[in-house]
């Protein structure tokens, strides 16, 4: 794999103009896939989820899923977009072992969804409008594995695995108009925007939206054009850019390559680049040209789809809160400050937020530990911190551990990365450790016993009332204890020993 | 019990009348029907209609209705009307449990995992299913010589073809070898057959029969219909297979009328019968255009009214198909790869990639005609044809569409000769593609605009014996009136021939194996 050579991104900003364009793909979560009744469940054993349809089997015909369509309305309605009256599916015909027909039935001329935009919040709080081109539903591809070769790479590989159960997964193809003018916040914005998508196909029940499963994912075009230029550049379109930070690291990099590119005045290819999280590098995949020929025609075996006007207020009428709305009331109801309240958003963790303090913890003790201690970690392991594999009961466990004694926050961060680790529930850890907080008094009695014994003059002071000396017998007593002790027992028993009132 | 020879001599709907009132049990009617195909079927000069012949299961469903019917009460009376009448099914429609190739090697031992619309339907009637039949390869063809498992013949002269696509369900319907065939009609698949080989077929309309089963050819032309010897049994097995199929959403919601009363009625007083200009005369054989006259004829003096309708954009409806055809075949066709079932070719040398496995499977599964059309159907949607071809083409259809309704608002049935010409010799046009595609000229317009058409024996041609269908045409969803006057000029041309055509055809000796054998 040759590396290409980079400019600096503040070089790069200072000769270019970066346009964007995304296609986001969502997964919808309906209970069948798109034209089949076989199950849309992720992760069980391959080709379990497939009937005679799903395999491509001579004979078999299609048939719309409804809630397939509800949901890319919307999907569509929530983007601002236009719904249409009418629209219909067309086969997208090429040859590959994952595509069960050798066409994929998709939407082409007619997209049930048109003309919408999305505004952006930036990390300053500017808005940003990102237009929507369309959104059109499409079956997904079933899953090859190749075997025998590198890093499952199909070159070199001695044979591949094909798993269909992926095979006629409903999705909804978001494709932007190209977005211009996003400067240097370019990689900021490509990310918010993903960000975006995501939080309102998951608002909307429609999806998972598990990036790291692949609910959602996102190909990222990039151009450059020098300043002041109104034709476009070159694009690359980069593919598998499946979790937010490599959003924003992808658009980063490719504003990058292409800036060396034109710099060393050859043109930009145009083509379809591979992201690798590993290397934060994309490689050039299959050139990609406008002329691909898909020999896209009408389905045959489908008729239009009909959205009347009534069906579609009706749908409008069950959206959820708008996001910005719901950013509103969740602050409020959270009792952030601005600032607290933009960081959470930055940071990602808004959901996982609202997640945790619905398996019960308070809103405080909610931001405490997902902005004191989980983003820090997801930074360091390069990962969104939803994907870090912390759940909301998680955190409620631990909280309720030190609240109750059990532990003190500097064990419970210990315990955090015992779970991280894998190393069980808090609880086993804590317990596998030996971390709890010793609560047995006889210990404590004995090591309290040495420590007065040891500091006599202290004891006197404190037997005279100078109760301020204490800080010194406790000390002992948690060295003694190796800091398992709870230093307020502690605090207690010495002056039940000593006779004092505290 | 009756002589099996006078047996399978009797219509679908006589033996469902024996099998009710007892005279005769369904095993007797399927093993009948298992001799004959025994006797005729088989061997150098054999019929060859059938590509699979499906003993056992046949005889444990007639065994099954038997038993029912013994037993008496409720479940006897709810038995469906054709219940224990056997029948056989075109290889392209799939079934559970016998092979279906659609005369293809590129599926050659494929067993399907589930069974076609229409096959869960004969089973849920009860009706024992013979077998498979032979047909062009994914039903492309108009004599079955494209089959890769060797042509069907002709069962008036055996060196002639039976029509195609289906022309094994027709040869077996017209050898006595199945009372009834289920046909698929793509562009007159099931209605040039019935013409050239005396028996009876409808091409039920676009959406009423359901396709979910049938291997598509090409989606919006596809109609599984029924194969019969009579009017009547054709309209028994259309009621028994078709009304709407959630598993197939081109199916239409709503019933169609009643289509066995109108067969059992037949009425054609007051009647405004409209002749094609377009679809008869020149290039049609004189013999075809005598017997085409002796039915209007008849018909006038049963109290129809005839006149003459114009359709001028036919002329372009042979062309307009054959883009239209092609393109949707070469995509429904792509999935025969050889990566998840049927035939697998590896390439003899070079690296083993998918694509060069794909290569080889195709190359060696798929026949020239097959081929053909996949190239034909593949330019045609090319970028920068698709608008010339396949756009131009869709605007014919339209214009065909049009057509019909403007002759409709004249006439309440159309009427023209089903086929050109008779049965023509085999290897006659095998190598001559456009002479065999004019074959589908007079029936490709009604599945270009979705409407029914039936055919019927119209008697035999004067010059060389053979039998010339006559075919009548109605609006969408109006298939029962073309049972009501199909009726009415069946049993007219019977009278004169003094019964049915199928009994002046003559008797096929036993194959040389079951000679044999004996």
């Amino acid at each position: 794999m040759s590396t290409d050579a980079t400019l600096s991104f503040e070089e790069a900003m200072e000769k270019y103009d970066p346009v964007l364009g995304f296609e986001v793909h969502v997964e919808l979560n309906t209970k069948t896939k798109m034209f089949s009744s076989a199950p849309n469940v992720f992760g069980d054993e391959p080709n379990t989820n497939v009937n005679e349809v799903d395999l491509g089997m001579p004979g078999v015909l299609p048939v719309v899923n409804r809630t397939a369509i509800e949901s890319s309305i919307k999907i569509g309605l929530a983007l601002n977009c236009k719904i249409a009256e009418s629209c219909t599916f067309a086969r997208k015909q090429y040859f590959y072992p994952d595509t069960p027909k050798n066409f994929q039935t998709s939407q082409y001329e007619d997209p049930i969804a048109y003309d919408g935009y999305l505004d952006i919040e930036l990390s300053d709080g500017t808005i940003f409008r990102v237009e929507i081109e369309r959104a059109h539903m499409e079956e997904d591809a079933g899953k090859l594995t190749h075997m025998g070769g590198s890093a499952g790479r199909i070159q070199g590989a001695d044979f591949s695995l094909v798993d269909y159960n992926r095979s006629g997964v409903p999705l909804v193809e978001i494709v932007t108009k190209p977005i211009e003018g996003a400067g240097s916040r370019a990689p900021e914005l490509a990310k918010a925007y993903v960000a975006a998508v995501r939080e309102i196909v998951k608002n909307l029940g429609v999806s998972d939206a598990k990036m790291e499963r692949g609910n959602v994912r996102c190909d990222a075009n990039v151009s450059l054009r020098p300043h002041g230029r109104e034709r476009f550049g070159i694009r690359s379109e980069t593919k598998n850019v499946n979790s937010l930070r490599a959003v924003e690291h992808a658009v980063r990099y490719e504003i990058q390559r292409h800036a060396a590119v034109l710099d060393s005045g050859e043109p930009v290819v145009q083509e379809t680049r591979h992201w690798h999280e590993d290397t934060r590098t994309t490689t050039s995949g299959r050139a990609k040209s406008d002329a691909d020929d898909y020999r896209y025609f009408p389905e045959p075996d489908l008729v239009p789809i009909v959205a009347s006007r009534e069906w579609v207020e009706e749908l409008r009428a069950t959206l959820p809160e708008p996001p910005a709305a719901r950013r509103k009331r969740l602050q409020a109801d959270w009792g952030y400050s601005d600032l607290e309240f933009r960081d959470v958003v930055n940071a990602g963790v808004m959901d996982e937020i609202e997640e945790t303090i619905a398996a019960g913890a308070s809103a405080t003790v909610a931001r405490k530990w997902w902005m004191g201690e989980i983003v820090g970690r997801a930074k360091n392991a390069d990962v969104d911190p939803g994907q870090l594999g912390v759940q909301p009961a998680t955190i409620v466990e631990l909280n309720r551990l030190v609240e109750d004694g059990k532990i003190n926050n500097k064990m419970a961060t210990e315990v955090l990365d015992g779970v991280l680790a894998g190393e069980g529930t808090p609880a086993e850890i804590v317990e596998k450790r030996g971390l709890a907080v010793v609560s047995d008094d006889g210990p404590l009695l004995e090591a309290i016993d040495a420590a007065l014994a040891a500091q006599p003059d202290v004891a006197e002071k404190i037997r005279g009332g100078k109760l301020q000396a204490i800080g010194a017998i406790v000390g002992g007593v948690m060295k003694a204890t190796r800091g398992q002790a709870d230093a307020a027992r502690v605090r207690e028993l010495i002056l039940e020993k000593l006779g004092v009132e505290g | 019990m009756t002589d099996t020879n006078e047996l399978i001599r009797l219509s679908a709907a006589q033996l469902a009348e024996k099998l009710r009132a007892g005279e005769v049990t369904s095993v007797e009617v399927t093993q009948a029907f298992l001799d004959r195909i025994a006797a005729v079927d088989g061997g150098e000069r054999g019929v060859n209609a059938f590509l699979h012949v499906n003993t056992e299961e046949a005889l444990a469903v007639a065994a099954e209705v038997d038993a029912i019917r013994a037993a008496g009460g409720a479940a006897a009376e709810e038995l469906n009307e054709l219940a224990g009448v056997p029948i056989a099914v075109k290889d392209l429609i799939v079934t559970i449990g016998q092979p279906t190739t659609a005369g293809s090697k590129i599926l050659e031992g494929w067993h399907s995992p589930y069974d076609a619309t229409v096959v869960k339907r004969l089973r849920a009637a009860k009706m024992p299913i013979l077998g498979k039949t032979n047909l062009d390869e994914f039903a492309m063809g108009s004599s079955t010589e494209h089959s890769a498992y060797g042509p069907t013949r002709n069962p008036w002269d055996l060196d002639r073809i039976p029509g195609g696509s289906g022309g094994g369900s027709a040869a077996a319907v017209a050898a006595f070898e199945a009372p009834l065939a289920l046909g698929t009609d793509t562009g007159g698949s099931i209605r040039q057959p019935g013409a050239v080989t005396g028996t009876v077929g409808v091409k039920p309309t676009y959406g009423s029969v359901s396709r979910y089963g049938a291997i598509a050819m090409a989606s919006s032309l596809d109609q599984i219909g029924p194969v019969s010897r009579t009017v009547l049994d054709s309209a028994l097995l259309h009621h028994v297979i078709g009304g709407h199929d959630p598993f197939d959403s081109t199916s239409l919601p709503d019933p169609l009328d009643d289509l066995v009363a109108a067969a059992r009625v037949g009425n054609v007083e007051g009647l405004r019968v409209g002749i094609i200009k377009e679809l008869h005369g020149e290039g049609f054989q004189a013999g075809v255009e005598n017997r085409f006259n002796d039915s209007l004829e008849l018909l006038k003096e049963a109290g129809a009214e005839i006149v003459e309708v114009s359709c001028p954009n036919f002329q372009y409806a042979l062309g307009a198909y054959y883009l239209i055809m092609p393109s949707e075949a070469s995509s429904n066709l792509a999935k025969f790869d050889g990566v998840r079932y049927g035939l697998r070719v590896l390439p003899e040398d070079g690296p083993m990639t998918i694509e060069r496995v794909m290569g080889a499977t195709r190359a060696a599964g798929f026949g020239d005609e097959v081929k053909r059309r996949i190239i034909l159907g593949t330019y045609a949607l090319s970028a920068g044809y698709y608008d010339a071809y396949y756009g131009s083409a869709q605007k014919v259809r339209t214009l065909v569409q049009r057509d019909f309704d403007a002759a409709f608002t004249v006439a309440d049935v159309l009427i023209s000769p089903t086929a050109p010409t008779t049965a023509f010799k085999l290897g006659e046009k095998l190598n001559d593609p456009l002479a065999m595609y004019l074959n589908d000229i007079a029936t490709i317009p009604a599945n270009l605009a979705g409407v029914p058409g039936l055919t019927l024996p119209g008697g035999l041609a004067d010059e060389d014996g053979l039998p010339v269908g006559i075919q009548l045409l109605a609006p969408a969803r109006q298939d029962a009136r073309l049972y009501r006057v199909g009726a009415v000029l069946e049993s007219l041309l019977e009278a004169k021939w003094g019964g049915p055509l199928l009994a002046q055809a003559p008797e096929l000796a036993p194959s040389i194996e079951t000679q044999e054998a004996k």
